[in-house]
C-alpha cells in the first residue's frame, strides 16, 4: 500500500482544521477544527506505522494515536466547559466578542 | 517489564496528595476547607524528600522512557520549591475569596505532576502527555472565577491558543516519527544523525514540534495569550503560569532540542536565536507602556523567556561543550527567575487581595505603608532587571558565559541584544521602584495585611535573591555537576 493516499488525506484534514481556526468565529466550530487537526495527526501516525514500519515489536505509532484520542477527549471536555461558562456569562460564543482585554 | 517505583516516587507522592486533597475537600465544611492547603504542603514536602533521596543516582524505568538523573532531580526540586512558594501565597487569597478551594489545590497538584514528569521524559509520547497534564488543569485554573468575565475570557484565550499549538506540535511529532521510525528521543537523534542531506519537510516538522513548546514558554509569535491570561486569571494561578509552567516548557524544549534534534542543531539554533531576539525586544517594548502591574509582569516574563532562549540560539551540532554550557545557563536562569518572579507576584497578591487594586499607581508609597512588602518588591524588581547584588545579575552573566564558550558572530549579536534589552527593561522596573519609594500614598488606602504565610514566602525569596546574588556558587557549583548530554 502506498503512503500517498493517507498522507494526502491527513494533510487535507490538517489544512481544513487550520482554515477553520482562522476563519470560524464560533468557539464551538473552532473546537471542531482543532479536532480535525488532531485526527489528521492520528491518520499520519497509523499510516506510518502500518506502511513504513509494519510488524515491528514497538507499536509506538499506534500507541501514540491512542493517547492522542484520549487526551483530545479530555481537552475538548475542558474546552466545552470553558465555552459554556463563557456563554453563561456573556450570552455569546463568538470569539470576536471576547475582547475585554487588549494590549 | 518491572517498574522502578523509587524513580517515580515524587510523582506518586504528589498524585496521592492530590487525591487526598480532593477527598478532604469533600469531607471538610465551611472554614475548615482551607486546611487542604497545609495538606498539599505536607505532600509536597514528602515529594521533596523522595527527590532528594534520588539525587546522585541514575535510574531508568518504563523501558527507556523515564530517566531520573541529576539533571532531572534539579529540575524537580525547582518545581517542588515553586509549588511550596505558590501554596504559601495562595492560602489567604483563596480562603478569603469565594473560590472552590479543594478543586484549585487538586488542579494545582495535578499540573505539577505533569511538570515533574517533564524533565524525566525521554520519549515524544511521554513529553506530550506531560505537556497536556500541565496544560489542561491550567486551562481550568485560569477560569476559576466562574462568574468573572475577565477570568472566563482569560481561560478561553489560553485554551484556544493552547490547543492550536498542541495540534501543530503533534503534527510535527507524527512526521518526525514517520522519518525516524521511533518516538524515543535518543533513537530519533541516532536516526537523524544518519540523514546526510537535510530534508525540508523534516526540518519543517522539527520546527512544528518546537512551536508547541514555544507556546508554553510564551515566546513571541505565540505569546498573545500570556498578558490576557495572567491579568484575568486569579493571581496565584498567574504566578504558576509565569514561573512553573514556563519552566516546564523549557524542560521539554531542552529535552527535545538538545537530545532528539541535536543533529540538526545548525538549523533550529539560528531560528531560536532570532526568536529570542524578537521575544525579548517586543516583550520589553510593550512592557514599557503598561499601567497594570500584572500585565507589566506578564510582558516582563515574555522578555525573560527571550533571555532564556538565547542559549538555544548558540547550540551547535556535535559541539558538546557549547551545548552543555547552554543547558546549564538556561537551568540557572530558571532557578533565578523562579525566585524573583514568584516573590514579585507574592507582593502583588498581598496588595491586591482585599482591595482588588492592580494598577502601578496603587503601589505609590508602598514602602511607607508596609516596609517589608515595599522592600521585597524593590529587591525583586531590581533582580528582574539584573542589578548587582541580586541573583538576576548572575543569571544574565551565566548566559553571557555560555556565549563566551565559543565566540561566534551570531553569539555576539545575541549578547548585544541581551545587554541592550536589559537597559530597556531597567526603565520600567525602576519606575515601579520609584513609585514604591518616592510617590506619596493616596489618602484612604486600606491597611495591608499580607498574612503570615505570604510574609514568610516573601522574606525567604527576598533572602534567596540577595544570598544568591552574593554567593551565586550555591547554585552554579551544583548545576555544573549536572550534565544532561553526557548521560543521554
Amino acid at each position: 500500500m502506498s503512503l500517498i493516499g493517507p498522507l494526502l488525506l491527513a494533510t487535507f484534514l490538517f489544512c481544513v482544521g487550520i482554515y477553520g481556526i482562522i476563519a470560524r468565529r464560533n468557539a464551538v466550530l473552532v473546537l471542531m477544527s482543532v479536532e480535525l487537526m488532531l485526527n489528521a495527526v492520528n491518520i499520519n501516525l497509523v499510516a506510518f506505522q502500518n506502511v513504513l514500519f509494519p510488524g515491528e515489536e514497538a507499536v509506538s505509532g499506534l500507541m501514540f494515536a491512542l493517547f492522542i484520542i484520549g487526551v483530545a477527549a479530555a481537552e475538548v471536555g475542558v474546552g466545552l466547559a470553558i465555552v459554556f461558562n463563557m456563554f453563561r456569562n456573556r450570552a455569546t460564543v463568538n470569539v470576536d466578542d471576547v475582547d475585554l482585554m487588549r494590549w | 517489564m518491572s517498574i522502578d517505583f523509587l524513580a517515580i516516587a515524587p510523582e506518586i507522592a504528589l498524585t496521592v496528595t492530590a487525591l487526598i486533597v480532593l477527598a478532604a475537600d469533600l469531607a471538610l465544611r465551611g472554614e475548615a476547607k482551607q486546611l487542604v492547603n497545609p495538606i498539599a504542603a505536607i505532600g509536597t514536602v514528602v515529594a521533596i524528600v523522595f527527590t532528594v533521596i534520588l539525587y546522585g543516582s541514575e535510574r531508568v524505568t518504563f523501558g527507556t522512557m523515564f530517566v531520573v538523573d541529576d539533571y532531572a532531580v534539579v529540575f524537580k526540586l525547582l518545581f517542588l520549591g515553586t509549588l511550596l512558594a505558590i501554596l504559601g501565597i495562595s492560602w489567604r487569597f483563596f480562603a478569603e475569596g469565594r473560590y472552590f478551594q479543594g478543586e484549585y489545590y487538586f488542579l494545582l497538584l495535578t499540573a505539577f505532576i505533569g511538570m515533574l514528569i517533564m524533565p524525566s521524559a525521554r520519549d515524544l509520547l511521554l513529553l506530550f502527555v506531560a505537556l497536556e497534564t500541565v496544560s489542561i488543569p491550567a486551562f481550568v485554573m485560569a477560569g476559576m472565577r466562574k462568574r468573572d468575565l475577565y477570568s472566563s475570557e482569560a481561560a478561553l484565550k489560553f485554551f484556544l491558543i493552547g490547543v492550536l499549538s498542541v495540534a501543530l506540535m503533534l503534527f510535527g511529532m507524527s512526521l518526525v516519527y514517520g522519518f525516524t521510525g521511533s518516538t524515543d528521543l535518543v533513537e530519533i537523534a541516532a536516526a537523524l544523525d544518519g540523514e546526510t542531506a537535510s530534508v525540508p519537510l523534516l526540518l519543517g516538522s522539527v520546527m512544528l514540534v518546537i512551536v508547541g513548546f514555544g507556546f508554553k514558554v510564551s515566546a513571541v509569535p505565540f505569546h498573545f495569550w500570556a498578558p490576557d491570561t495572567y491579568a484575568g486569571a486569579p493571581m496565584p494561578v498567574a504566578a504558576m503560569l509565569a514561573v512553573a509552567s514556563k519552566a516546564a516548557g523549557f524542560a521539554g524544549l531542552i529535552a527535545i532540542a538538545f537530545i532528539a534534534f541535536e543533529p540538526v542543531a545548525d538549523v533550529w539554533g539560528p531560528v531560536l536565536g532570532i526568536l529570542a531576539i524578537i521575544t525579548m525586544t517586543i516583550g520589553n517594548l510593550i512592557a514599557l507602556q503598561q499601567r497594570d502591574l500584572i500585565r507589566l509582569l506578564a510582558y516582563s516574563s515574555v522578555a525573560q523567556a527571550g533571555y532564556m532562549l538565547i542559549p538555544f540560539g548558540l547550540a551547535r551540532t556535535g559541539s558538546t561543550a557549547v551545548n552543555e554550557a547552554a543547558v546549564q545557563a538556561v537551568l540557572f536562569y530558571l532557578v533565578a527567575y523562579a525566585v524573583m518572579n514568584i516573590g514579585a507576584f507574592g507582593v502583588a497578591i498581598a496588595v491586591n487581595r482585599r482591595t482588588g487594586l492592580r494598577s502601578i499607581r496603587d503601589y505609590a508609597g508602598l514602602a511607607s505603608r508596609n516596609t517589608l512588602l515595599g522592600l521585597g518588591m524593590t529587591v525583586f524588581m531590581l533582580s528582574l532587571g539584573g542589578a548587582p547584588l541580586t541573583v538576576g545579575l548572575w543569571a544574565k552573566f551565566a548566559i553571557l558565559q555560555a556565549v563566551a564558550v565559543e565566540i561566534t558572530l551570531f553569539g555576539v549579536i545575541l549578547a548585544g541584544f541581551l545587554v541592550l534589552n536589559s537597559v530597556i527593561a531597567f526603565f520600567y522596573y525602576l519606575r515601579v521602584v520609584k513609585t514604591i519609594w518616592m510617590d506619596e500614598a493616596r489618602e484612604g488606602m486600606p491597611a495591608l495585611q499580607p498574612g503570615f504565610n505570604l510574609s514568610v514566602v516573601v522574606v525567604i525569596l527576598m533572602a534567596g535573591t540577595v544570598l544568591l546574588g552574593v554567593l551565586p556558587g550555591l547554585v552554579t557549583d551544583y548545576s555544573s555537576v549536572v550534565s544532561l548530554l553526557a548521560t543521554s
